[in-house]
């Protein structure tokens, strides 16, 4: 375990493709921690997964025409988050199956474009993520990204504070709480290009939803949460990255192992959530009720 | 505040709101004076929701228009005039990690403006509005953790915070215990004679809304009755058995007059 730190540290001053890997995932992390803790409060969890998922025929066509994977994606993101919207408004099909409708047949449009193209190598990159090949553009679009996120849950903070908290309350301040709804839709969709070379397409609504459950379960207030997030985005990345290299896994899957291990920590040890506490507590009180 | 001529805090005018097919409101015409307290009330179903929810703008009638303190609410842009607390149940989100005072302090949003934080003096607002509701020991507490009546308290002081001249408040006490609900409404009647506000409190609770309310709107799709307190008591008994279908006994709870 020690050689294998101290490979990995010393691999990481010789290898460019480590640091950037490194630097990549990080950034990742911070950007999946914070968009996920409004995703999880707007009980949006199955729009992340679905939004994630339904941006790979935009990434195979960008790939296919040679454009950057971003304007594909957030085009079929954007798409398929009005269509779901379009198909719950317009029909008696509640939400949650048109999310379930929408986002799998999306999803096989762009297996069926990948595969004709032949390139299964890189449906497998996309689909879990190859951190260790990304390249110095991949890694400015996601800081890109990353600073415009910040940026914007920065200046929006208000905004999205009491649109997700009460969308009643906001539509009486005239927030428009449609337009918050689809800027976040865009979002999720950036997020998740950004995503793709870490964690990839497959498990990036993990990264989106753990930390940030995992950081809802420590605290009561949601800028501590959002912070607490972002970092345990970052722990699991770092952490992920280590392990992917040591032991030759994919990254999107220890990446994802890490920040679920977190999960289970604060699971059973959060002192206020945490269900170890909470059988002590209940026992405790159960010895002073009997005496 | 002397005005020449004071507009009325709501004119309803001549207003139908239909949902597809079903007729929700018919031809509602009415004035809210400001420094007034009217009790809606209307059976389940009878379209109160509705027209508050027209009143504050979040629906667009079909017909008819509704104007706050003179302006047509399409053009209103005082909002923070205006305070609304909602029925509990539909709206917030009860697992939301914020605190009491986190909460209250989002009524200053809408005022407070975008790209802008709050300020000591905002702070001091807030503490101020938990006062009025008696909730101040409960200002660090998770807003989940609290009981239904002092959330709703919460809420109540949300819509204070901003100084509104005029307060809109949608079956308050809707799943808030009897004891709780009791000075909840003493809460409401301070507000209106110490802070001479505006206040419009929608309730199927009949009976206790008559003595603290200083005028009584009846609403079934149309409106039935609209008249001062007494008005309606003199004339309640017929009132009420017309409008609901039913005979209806008006219980008055006289130990709270003074």
């Amino acid at each position: 375990m020690n050689m294998n730190m101290i490979d990995f540290f010393e691999a990481l001053f010789q290898y460019e493709f480590l640091q950037k890997a490194l630097f990549t995932s990080v950034m990742v992390g911070v950007i999946c921690g914070i968009v996920g803790c409004f995703i999880i409060l707007r009980g949006m969890s199955l729009m992340g997964d679905a939004i994630s998922h339904a941006v790979l025929p935009g990434v195979a066509i960008s790939y296919m025409l040679g454009i950057s994977f971003f304007f594909g994606a957030v085009i079929t993101g954007v798409l398929t988050a009005i269509g779901i919207g379009y198909v719950s408004q317009n029909s008696r099909i509640k939400h949650d199956m048109a999310i379930g409708i929408m986002f799998t047949s999306m999803f096989a449009v762009g297996i069926v474009i990948i595969t004709l193209m032949k390139s299964s190598a890189d449906l497998y990159h996309i689909l879990f993520g190859n951190v260790l090949a990304v390249r110095m553009s991949d890694m400015w679009i996601t800081v890109g990204i990353g600073v415009l996120v910040i940026g914007l849950v920065t200046l929006f903070y208000k905004e999205l504070l009491v649109s997700t908290f009460d969308p009643t309350m906001a539509q009486s301040y005239g927030l428009p709480n449609k337009w918050i709804h689809y800027a976040l839709m865009v979002v999720l969709t950036m997020v998740t290009v950004a995503s793709l070379q870490t964690v990839g397409i497959v498990l990036v609504v993990a990264m989106l939803i753990t930390p940030a459950a995992t950081a809802y379960l420590l605290t009561n207030r949601l800028s501590v949460m959002i912070y607490l997030s972002a970092f345990f985005g970052i722990i699991a990345s770092v952490f992920g990255l280590y392990f992917s290299f040591i032991y030759n896994l994919a990254s999107g899957a220890t990446i994802v192992l890490v920040s679920a291990f977190m999960f289970a920590m604060a699971f059973f040890f959060s002192p206020s959530q945490g269900l170890v506490w909470k059988a002590l507590k209940a026992r405790k009180n159960r010895a002073e009720l009997m005496r | 505040m002397e005005k020449k001529l004071k507009n009325p805090a709501i004119f309803v005018d001549d207003l139908s709101f239909h949902y597809g097919e079903k007729n929700v409101l018919e031809h509602v015409t009415m004035e809210v004076k400001q420094g007034s307290f009217l009790g809606l009330v209307g059976p389940n179903g009878s379209g109160k929701s509705t027209l508050i929810k027209c009143i504050l703008g979040l629906l667009k009638p079909q017909q008819g228009s509704v104007s706050l303190f003179g302006e047509k609410v399409q053009k209103f842009n005082k909002w923070e005039k205006v305070g609304y607390v909602s029925q509990k149940a539909n709206s917030f989100n009860t697992a939301f990690p914020a605190t009491a005072f986190e909460v209250v302090s989002m009524g200053l949003f809408g005022k407070v403006g975008l790209f802008r934080f709050l300020k000591s003096s905002d702070k001091e607002k807030v503490w101020d509005a938990l006062k009025a509701v008696n909730m101040e020991a409960f200002a660090n507490r998770n807003i989940g953790e609290l009981s239904g009546g002092q959330q709703q308290r919460i809420f109540i002081a949300r819509a204070l915070v901003s100084d509104p001249e005029l307060l809109i408040l949608d079956e308050p006490t809707v799943g808030v215990d009897i004891e709780s609900s009791e000075s909840f409404y003493k809460m409401l009647k301070n507000l209106h004679r110490e802070n001479k506000m505006t206040l419009v409190l929608v309730t199927h609770d009949v009976g206790v809304m008559t003595n603290y309310v200083t005028d009584v709107a009846c609403l079934n799709k149309q409106i039935h009755f609209h008249g001062n307190t007494k008005e309606f008591e003199e004339s309640s008994s017929e009132n009420m058995s017309a409008f609901y279908g039913h005979h209806v006994h008006v219980i008055h709870h006289d130990h709270d007059h003074e």
